[in-house]
């Protein structure tokens, strides 16, 4: 071969890029947004089932009772747009587990898609969606007209509980691999409805009850408390350690069942 | 599948001249006990179309893995166009149809090529990528709606979006229809003709024969045999020589054992066969010292070859 003849026209290899922030686009987000909206059932149990207990709870005969800075309408409603966030969260972060089970996270592994673009996409879709189910339920309680509280008071509960979703988004990353398949969301649907009534998410629980001290230690006590703390004005000392220590358990169950994957991807 | 050129007017890109595409160097890799790769060395050049033929367990998809940087060698090391796998992988010049799987159910056609166009910088358009791989007709269907050859052709089209210059097939026509095999087939080739490098995995002797320049054989983790079809053919050299003899005698067949060159003598109901390098001479034995008639002389086919070289290896 004469070095002075190129062999055949078209690019230089050294003409090829990696893509920019490891393959995170605008693009991949909306699909994975779309790919959420598009599943009914996981809609209807995260936007359509809270808004309905809300009206159920919250229209209840000492609705308006004061609470701290609002009325017990607010405070049911704030536990209620947690509840949905949550649901649709760890929904998001099962479908990573679905996803490796199908072999696309193969197909991902054939591109210059970065893991830590992948996990981070994940991470704002379930934010998103929990922004989503967060502001249906608020939305629900402006049209109803019952809750109260301060409009500052409001977007803080909102936001603080946008927040506290990415603990359910680690638990569905978890609980979809221990739980392989389609089959994750039978696990966290029932599952996290146990752990709402133990968050003292649906129904107060008298405090000082042997079921309160056990309750106090569950994943979702820690963030239902502060999601309401601008509402209630009160934060018990436990909530911020609970939530975190959940936060770090999920993340590092979810790394390590994914770490034991990796050798079958 | 439509029968245009996959890439359009795209060419691959291209490296500069004497580097290979592809380089296996002393490559191993074991799981635990299990060996699925004992030591392969590999040169493919630039523009080559080869077959990587083999049974199942042949370590020909373990192989195939380490070329997309998913698994790394025991020992060893693979290049891609001069670079390591992952690299290789990241630029968009080495992609890869895998055998199943490996599709998001519930999104559609032009999503998915969509969602991975999106990970490439210098992507080819999606709506080009779709034209060639013969998927516009049903780029809004649902994938989960797709039948295994649409969905297949899907898979090809995901791999031609970065324009790769190496493009690796795992067993791509498995569960095809023979119609659906050769269109494949022929797209396949006239996309190489553009200078595009393809090896191709595969059980199916026929495609290896018929689609691949050339040919490597392996079996047991090693390579048995590497060359055109017809020299690998020829490396499980002789012929089969088929005669009409009713009941011969066992001095007769002693006599068939004993000349030069025969592998193995047969006798099926009136017919002896007789494998052989020389059949010319079983054939002069055959008519002048036996009453044998009808006399047939065939060449092996790669079949035959195939099941010589990967057998004679016990595990």
């Amino acid at each position: 071969m004469s070095l002075t003849t190129p062999p055949r026209t078209g690019p230089a290899i050294t003409d090829r890029r990696v893509p920019p922030l490891g393959g995170f686009n605008t693009t991949v987000l909306g699909l994975e947004l779309r790919r959420m909206l598009r599943n009914r059932r996981t809609l209807f149990f995260a936007l359509v089932f809270p808004a309905a207990l809300f009206l159920s709870f919250g229209s209840q005969s000492d609705w308006d009772h004061s609470v701290g800075n609002g009325n017990v309408a607010a405070y049911v409603m704030v536990s209620m747009a947690l509840y949905g966030a949550a649901l649709i969260a760890a929904a998001g972060g099962a479908t990573v587990a679905t996803e490796r089970a199908l072999g696309w996270s193969r197909q991902l592994r054939l591109t210059p898609l970065h893991p830590a673009a992948y996990v981070v996409t994940k991470a704002l879709v379930a934010l998103a969606l929990g922004a989503v189910a967060i502001t249906t339920v608020n939305l629900v309680g402006v049209a109803q007209g019952k809750p109260s509280m301060a409009l500052g008071t409001w977007v803080a509960c909102g936001a603080l509980t946008l927040l506290c979703v990415l603990v359910f988004a680690a638990l569905g990353v978890f609980v979809g691999y221990l739980v392989p398949g389609e089959n994750a969301m039978q696990v966290l649907g029932p599952g996290l409805a146990i752990l709402a009534f133990l968050g003292n998410v649906f129904i107060p629980m008298d405090e000082g009850s042997v079921v309160y001290k056990i309750a106090e230690w569950t994943p979702m006590f820690g963030v239902a408390e502060i999601s309401r703390a601008p509402l209630t004005g009160d934060l018990a000392w436990g909530a911020v350690p609970n939530a975190v220590g959940w936060l770090v358990i999920f993340v590092v169950g979810a790394a390590w069942r994914m770490s034991r994957d990796t050798a079958r991807v | 599948m439509t029968t245009t050129p996959l890439a359009g007017e795209a060419r691959p890109p291209t490296t500069e001249p004497g580097r290979a595409a592809l380089l296996l160097s002393g490559v191993t890799r074991s799981f635990g006990d299990v060996h699925a790769v004992r030591g392969i060395d590999l040169r493919i050049e630039p523009g080559e179309v080869v077959a990587f033929l083999g049974p199942n367990g042949a370590g020909k998809t373990t192989t195939l893995d380490m070329v997309l940087g998913l698994g790394r060698p025991t020992s060893g090391t693979v290049e891609v166009l001069g670079l390591e796998p992952r690299e290789a992988v990241s630029r968009g010049l080495v992609s890869a149809v895998m055998q199943s799987g490996g599709l998001l159910k519930d999104l559609t056609v032009r999503e998915t090529v969509q969602y991975v166009a999106s990970l490439f910088p210098h992507s080819r358009p999606v709506d080009a990528v779709m034209e060639d791989a013969g998927i516009t007709a049903i780029a809004g269907r649902v994938v989960a709606k797709c039948s295994g050859g649409e969905q297949q052709r899907l898979r090809v089209a995901l791999a031609l979006l970065p324009d790769p210059a190496l493009l690796l097939l795992d067993e791509p026509t498995t569960g095809m229809d023979v119609e659906a095999r050769r269109s494949f087939w022929s797209t396949v080739r006239r996309d190489a003709e553009r200078g595009r490098t393809v090896v191709f995995a595969t059980h199916y002797l026929e495609e290896a024969d018929q689609y691949a320049d050339r040919i490597v054989l392996v079996a047991q983790g090693r390579i048995v045999a590497d060359g055109t079809s017809a020299e690998v053919r020829a490396l499980a050299s002789g012929r089969t020589v088929r005669a009409t003899l009713p009941a011969p005698s066992l001095a007769e067949l002693s006599a068939l054992r004993d000349l030069p060159g025969v592998d193995s003598v047969e006798v099926r109901g009136e017919h002896v066969l007789v494998q052989a390098d020389d059949s010319d001479a079983v054939a002069r034995h055959l008519l002048t010292h036996t009453p044998a008639r009808d006399l047939e002389i065939t060449a092996r086919g790669l079949e035959d070859a195939f099941l010589t070289l990967t057998q004679e290896r016990p595990a």
